[in-house]
């Protein structure tokens, strides 16, 4: 699953800059060891990996660091432990373990011998120590993910050694799922800026490259075959030659044309590189190679610094353009 | 092994860059220097490899809108590497070690103002026990100094003065971000930001670009007079598990620095976002005292996503360029807490080091 979501645009600044969210979940497998550490979260149980040297890793990895044999004896070890080192958190940012200030520590679960990553609940960095007892605080919705352990609490001085943790049952996790959610404001280049800006005010502006003098639009800020700086602006029409296209017949998700219609490639008249557009007022079957389109806005008070202020183009009815005029541009 | 020197490097960084994260509105330039400097064309180029992150720039396959920089009719032989382009400019000396070409163009770029940096870079973690968590980039920064400082490795006089020598030196940099004459006891008078991290002890969150071009032999010396050629590349990884390695000492800076030959160096551009792993990177490295540490500022001062690592071996390569320096070491780092290093030396002779 995978959401793009990009928002109206304020025009302030030099560029365009618009929020945007992209929000996608990992769903991964497990093998044998992390499927049998994550079964055992699910259970309040906290188990280590015993490496060849003997020592107990909390998360236990899949393959022995020194030996690189796999990792098959996993041992129950305490949810009371000791803090090894920690960091303040005092600015969370969103999907940590605690929305409030909390501070992320190591931390040396007894039994274990190397320590656990994980969060520790307490009211403010004075109250952290190097060396203080914690207890897993376990998350009410057992989810079978490292998330079951929601933080780590103060287990108080007179906190005894953890003891070890319940037996388990079979292991029943395979795999797990990591919903990551990600926020950017996204800013156009100052080509695409004015173009974008062009747009709100009905015009189509493009760009010429000094050394090929071919004209792009969208304008790109740099001609893909030289690479040099594209500054010369061209205002282009809102008509030109259909040079490609395809009928769409396929129903998909999110689809808001009835089927089929008519997705092309448009080259206006004085540009290089042809964009993609909807054509429509034409049964799909009379849509040609060469046909000659202009573009059809939306009403004057509806637009906005889109493509969409086009809502599609229809055929002129001039006489299709000449094989020779757009072959370079197929 | 191929006689390879880096001959020219362009940069660009800035605070927050007000455009598109493509960067190609700053690359151009960077491009156009790297000519200049070279004197070279396009058709000069033999290879052409980037470093970069669609996370930073928040959409797919970002990298490909920055070629339009290169220009690339007739089409050019091109890489990319998810990694900082310290790691682009490896695949490209050991291209041009193969004998398939003779010079290479290598670039980074990544604008991190565009989102929370510190919370995207928890998607390099390891993503079953340690990314659900979020942990961020400054928290685990944080964990390594205060096990550091509690150990009695360093402490927060050795870590202000890192900060305030770099601030002090970055003065004469026009393109570091936090840069002025600063004292040790100004930086302890800042407030905590991370406990026990001050905001400048760790590195500004950097937008920007840059370019270096390596070429071999004859092809290096057509470009600059004194170019520095590479004696040593080395990189090393450590486990992506952070309970697997030890955060407070590097041993894969170590193996990276003793394969490429530290002795004989007179300046060290170090790839250390927090200051107190400055201090873990010169310890592995085991630099002697009159070593120049970081004159550029280094990344506490201006620390660009996916060109900082290369900005090293730039400002490394400038100094043998202008002799103040006959063997410089450049370092890079990538992945969280100094998981992978890379050392590069590089000398203003190549009959001394090859």
């Amino acid at each position: 699953m995978f959401h793009f979501c990009a928002m109206a645009p304020s025009t302030e600044q030099r560029v365009l800059h618009a929020p945007m969210k992209v929000e996608f979940d990992y769903t991964r497998s497990l093998g044998p060891v992390l499927s049998a550490f994550m079964s055992a979260l699910k259970q309040h149980s906290v188990l280590g990996g015993v490496l060849a040297d003997g020592r107990v890793v909390v998360p236990p990895p899949e393959y022995d660091p020194v030996t690189h044999a796999a990792v098959t004896e996993l041992v129950p070890v305490s949810d009371v432990g000791t803090v090894l080192s920690w960091s303040w958190v005092a600015d969370p940012v969103s999907q940590q373990p605690l929305e409030v200030p909390f501070a992320f520590a190591q931390v040396l679960l007894d039994g274990a011998d190397a320590p656990l990553l994980h969060a520790v609940s307490v009211p403010s960095a004075s109250d952290m120590a190097t060396g203080m007892r914690v207890r897993v605080k376990w998350a009410e919705e057992p989810t079978g993910t490292i998330r079951d352990i929601a933080f780590f609490e103060a287990a108080g001085d007179d906190a005894s050694d953890g003891s070890a943790s319940m037996e388990f049952g079979a292991p029943e996790v395979t795999g797990i799922v990591s919903p990551v959610h990600l926020a950017y404001d996204y800013a156009a280049s100052p080509e695409e800026t004015k173009f974008f800006r062009g747009l709100a005010e009905g015009k189509l502006f493009g760009q010429r490259c000094p050394v090929c003098e071919k004209v792009y639009i969208p304008p790109r800020g740099a001609c893909p075959v030289d690479g040099v700086p594209t500054a010369e602006e061209i205002e282009l029409p809102d008509r030109g030659t259909l040079t490609t296209f395809c009928v769409v017949n396929v129903p998909f998700q999110g689809q808001t044309i009835p089927i089929p219609y008519v997705s092309a490639y448009v080259l206006l008249d004085g540009a290089d590189i042809a964009f993609l557009h909807l054509i429509l007022d034409i049964d799909a079957a009379d849509v040609r190679m060469g046909m000659r389109v202009e573009a059809v806005w939306k009403p004057r008070d509806e637009w906005t610094t889109s493509l969409d202020n086009i809502k599609y183009f229809r055929p002129t009815g001039e006489p299709d353009a000449d094989y020779d005029t757009y072959k370079h541009h197929l | 092994m191929r006689d390879v020197a880096v001959v020219g490097f362009a940069q660009r960084q800035m605070k927050e860059l007000d455009g598109s994260p493509t960067c190609l509105e700053i690359l151009v330039p960077i491009l156009a220097d790297l000519y200049e400097q070279t004197g070279w064309t396009k058709s000069d180029i033999g290879f052409w490899c980037s470093g970069s992150s669609d996370y930073l720039a928040g959409r797919s396959f970002s990298f490909v809108s920055a070629v339009d920089a290169i220009g690339t009719l007739p089409p050019v032989m091109e890489s990319h590497v998810e990694m900082d382009a310290a790691w682009a400019m490896y695949e490209a000396w050991i291209k041009i070690q193969t004998g398939e070409v003779d010079s290479a163009l290598v670039y980074g770029f990544g604008k991190s103002s565009a989102g929370i940096l510190r919370r995207i870079l928890a998607l390099q973690l390891d993503p079953y026990t340690a990314q659900p968590l979020w942990p961020d980039t400054v928290s685990l920064a944080g964990i390594q100094a205060r096990e550091g400082l509690e150990k009695g490795l360093w402490d927060e006089a050795a870590m202000a003065s890192v900060v305030a020598r770099s601030m002090s030196d970055a003065a004469s940099n026009e393109w570091a971000i936090r840069r002025g004459a600063t004292s040790v006891d100004q930086v302890l008078a800042q407030p905590l930001y991370a406990d026990p991290l001050r905001r400048w002890d760790c590195a500004p969150v950097s937008d920007g670009a840059a370019g270096i071009v390596i070429a071999a032999g004859d092809k290096a010396l057509q470009a600059r007079q004194r170019p520095a050629w590479i004696s040593g590349f080395e990189h090393r990884i450590e486990p992506i598990a952070l309970n697997a390695r030890s955060l407070v000492t590097s041993t894969s800076t170590a193996a990276a620095g003793a394969a490429a030959g530290v002795d004989g160096v007179d300046l060290a551009e170090l790839h250390a976002p927090f200051s107190h792993q400055e201090l873990i990177l010169r310890s592995a490295l085991g630099l002697a005292d009159d070593v120049r540490i970081n004159p550029s500022g280094g990344a506490l001062t201006a620390n660009p996503m996916f060109s900082a690592g290369l900005n090293r071996i730039g400002e490394a390569a400038k100094a043998i360029w202008a002799g103040e320096s006959d063997k410089a070491l450049a370092h890079a780092t990538s992945g969280p807490v100094l998981q992978q290093n890379m050392v590069v030396t590089m000398a203003a002779s190549i009959k001394e080091d090859s």
